[in-house]
Parts: C-alpha cells; structure tokens; sequence
C-alpha cells in the first residue's frame, strides 16, 4: 500500500535519515523504536510532509512521488489519504471536540456540514467521548484531547494513521485510555504507524517492529521476534534500559 | 463656583457631546475599522513572507510609526492641495487615522499571529486544510483574542487622537469646546469638561473591554 525507499534528511548539515526503506500493507501496525535523536520523529514527519524530505521515494497506493521533488498538490492528495496523530495533541483551541473533529471534513473536504457532525459524534463516541462534544481542549485532561486528536484522524476515513509519540506527553495514569483506544484500532486492521516508546505496546499491538539508530534502520521484524530475540547488541542494550526505566517508575 | 458658570458647563455639555456623538464616533469607529483591515492584511503579509509586498510593508509601518499624527494631518489636508489633490476634513481625518492604526496594529497582529503555536498550522495541514482556510479559521481567531487588549489600547488612544481632527477643521468635541471657550472666556472649565467627556469615552471603551475578554476567553487560556 505505501512504500518508501531511500528517505534522507538532514537540518543543517546534520543527516537525520541516512536512508530508510519502510514497507506497509494494509492493516500493519508497525512500531518505530529508537533513542531520542534516531531519527524516528522526523521520519513520520517527512512522510506526511511537516518536514520535506531531502530526496527519497514514495509509492502510495501504486503512484509513485520524488520526495525531493513533491509539489504542493501532490502533497495535498497524499495528506488526503492519511491522518496524524501528535504528540502535544495540537488540537485547535479555539474550536469545541467536535469542531475539532469536523473542521477538516467541513472546511478541506466539502463534506456537508450535517453528515460531517455525525461523522464527527461517531467518532468521538469511537474513543469514548461521547460527553465531551462541546467541550474545548482547556477543558479536557490530556488523555481526552489525546482522544480527541485520534477522533480527528478517523473521521476523515484515512488509509493509514500516523502516531508520533502519542502518549509521551501524558500523565502516567492517562496513558491507559488513549493506548486502549489504539489497540481497538488496531483490532479493527486500520493501518498504523506509531512512534513510541511504549513497549508493550510494541511487543503486544504492532505486528512489525523498526528500531531506528542514528537515522538508519538497525534492526527490524515481527515484533515477537524482534523482542524475543533481539539481534543487535544496541537493540538489546536499549530494550534493557526501557524497561528498567519502566520498572524503576513504577516504583517510585 | 459661581452660578452662572455652572449654567454654562450644563448648557455646553450637550453642545460638546452632540459633536461627540456626531464626529467623534462615527470618526473613531470608521478609523478603527478601517484601520483594522490594513492591520491585518499587513501583518498577514509580513506573516506569510510575501516579498516585495513585505518590504512595502516595513516601510509603511516605518513611515507611519516615525511621524507625529499631527503631521500626517497636516499633510494630507494642507499640503496634499498643492498637488491638486483636495479632500474634505472628514475624510482626510478617516483616512489618516486609518492608516495609522494600520501601522500600529498591524505590529500588534503581528505578534499575536506569531505566538499561536506552529502545531495548530501542522494540525490543520494534517487534515486536509490549506493555509489560508487554517489561517482564516484556526490561527487568526487565537490571535485576535491574544491581541485583544493591544487592540482595545489602540481604540482608547483614538478616541483621544481624534481631537487632533480639529486642527484640520473637522468639527468633533475639542473644536466645539474652543468655539464655546471663544464666546465665554472660560478656558479652565470648559477644557476641563471636554475632558471629562474623553474620560466618560474611554471609561466606556474600558468597560466594553472587559466584557469582550471575558466572552473571548470561553475556550479558555492557552
């Protein structure tokens, strides 16, 4: 369904992808690992074109683009097909749940504004905010804008959904919600693509897992083999020290 | 106090405030608007990084903010005839007080624009938005309600600003008052009263202001 092949990007003079090949099929949900700086942020980015890629290739559903060289409508028809997922939300402040979720549909797609609301209260009713409508984003703990912020990206009916970091800015006890939201997602075969740092996530929801390390990609696989047995030494290395740090806040 | 000058503040507070009602106003609120307008499109232009138009508008702001008001007056009324140009006192004030505002405002929108997060433009990308429907709906709405008090200090100055007007004959309150100041000699008081008056304006704006906040703030503090 979407493919990429030889993807590079570097701010100003620092490459942060090295060239990165990522194959999806409908309905995978892959998981991208890797320490801060890996690159893995601004891949997700590059693909939905919130950073332009340097030069690469992208084929979406058989038509083939130049990342180098993409042009403003076909970034419009790509985005058209896909739907992001952000780390601090970045849920418009200034618009209720439901506009938030509405907006796109009434404003970019021309969806009459009746069927949009509907569309918009079926999927906040989909990640359990069915009593929120009407609230704006100041209103709602972090974990219901998260909600919020996956209500946006389903209700415009996208091939594939791009998560960057989505629980990362949440409190710990509002983690649960918005990754249970995910993992009925992913149930239902829509297609994901999730950086994260949720390990069990990874290990129990995605079917692929991709470790990136400084803008290349080390190491990747079903994700059960990919945690069972880890090949490279980084990799390891890295699942150790997750999961100590996970042990040690739970502790604390 | 005497009797007959409380007389004369009573008789000439209508006499003051009817140009107030009838100049002053209509002079403040077309300003302001129109004011507005080239604010914001100013500032979206400098925003939106549009060349040619964007160094235009440096030197507007540039221009406008370097130069007494007084003086823009001046030349617009006294000095634009020697080109042939001729405008009436009305809407030579409108039309320098407008562009003023612009300049001034167009600063303040500037700034709000700039102080709405980057991930609200991502946001309405990422669904579709182009960047004037995301700028039209998402950003300007949150920059408005940023600039709210700059823009309410720019209408309180304007009230006041427009007394300037009667130096190019516009007939607004000052004037009235130095009409009246003419024919009775009674400078203090009656200057003191026209500027009561401003006051009263101002104190009305003010509290007009409030409310404004308060109803932009129903989606809360960012």
């Amino acid at each position: 369904m979407l493919s990429i092949r030889n993807i590079k990007k570097s701010f100003g003079g620092v490459d942060v992808l090295k060239g990165i090949d990522l194959d999806v099929e409908k309905g995978d949900v892959i998981a991208i690992l890797g320490a801060s700086g890996s690159g893995k942020t601004t891949l997700l980015r590059c693909m939905n074109f919130l950073e332009k890629a340097d030069s690469g290739e992208m084929v979406f559903d058989g038509e083939h683009f130049d990342l180098g060289k993409i042009t403003k409508k076909e970034v419009a028809a790509i985005r058209r097909k896909t739907a992001f997922v952000f780390q601090n939300y970045n849920l418009f402040l200034n618009k209720t749940a439901l506009e938030n979720v509405t907006e796109g549909l009434i404003i970019a797609r021309k969806v009459p504004k009746a069927e949009a609301i509907e569309k918009g209260k079926k999927a906040l009713d989909k990640v359990g905010l069915s009593e929120r409508y009407d609230y704006y984003p100041n209103q709602l703990s972090g974990g219901q804008q998260q909600r919020v912020g996956i209500a946006r990206a389903l209700a415009t009916d996208p091939e594939i959904i791009y998560f960057d970091e989505p629980t990362s800015a949440l409190d710990p006890e509002l983690v649960g919600e918005v990754l249970t939201v995910m993992r009925r997602l992913a149930d239902e075969g829509m297609t994901m693509l999730v950086v994260t740092h949720e390990m069990n996530f990874a290990r129990t929801v995605s079917s692929k897992t991709i470790f990136l390390d400084q803008g290349k990609i080390l190491e990747q696989g079903p994700s059960r083999t990919f945690f069972e047995n880890p090949k490279e030494e980084r990799v390891k290395a890295f699942l150790r020290t997750i999961s100590h740090a996970h042990l040690d806040g739970h502790e604390s | 106090m005497r009797e007959g000058l409380l007389q004369l503040l009573a008789d000439s507070f209508w006499k003051i405030l009817l140009p107030g009602l009838t100049m002053t106003i209509p002079l403040t609120i077309l300003s302001f608007a129109i004011g507005m307008v080239i604010a914001i499109v100013v500032a979206m232009i400098q925003v939106a990084n549009i060349r040619v138009l964007k160094q235009l508008s440096r030197f507007y702001i540039w221009i406008i903010r370097g130069t007494p008001l007084l003086v823009q007056l001046y030349v617009v009324f006294y000095g634009l005839p020697n080109l042939g140009i001729l405008i009436n006192p009305f809407p030579a004030a409108v039309l320098v007080f407008s562009i003023s505002i612009g300049a001034y405002d167009a600063e303040t929108m500037r700034a709000a624009i700039e102080s709405v997060s980057s991930g609200q433009m991502e946001a309405g990308y990422c669904v579709g938005m182009s960047y004037w429907q995301i700028m039209r709906r998402i950003i300007l709405p949150q920059a408005f309600r940023t600039a709210f008090p700059s823009l309410s200090n720019s209408l309180i100055g304007l009230v006041k600003d427009t007394s300037l007007a009667s130096n190019i004959t516009v007939l607004e309150m000052l004037m009235a008052t130095q009409r009246i100041i003419a024919r009775t000699y009674e400078p203090l008081a009656l200057y003191l009263e026209v500027g009561v008056i401003y006051l009263i304006f101002s104190t009305i704006l003010t509290g007009l202001q409030a409310v404004g906040e308060k109803r932009l703030s129903k989606y809360g503090k960012r």
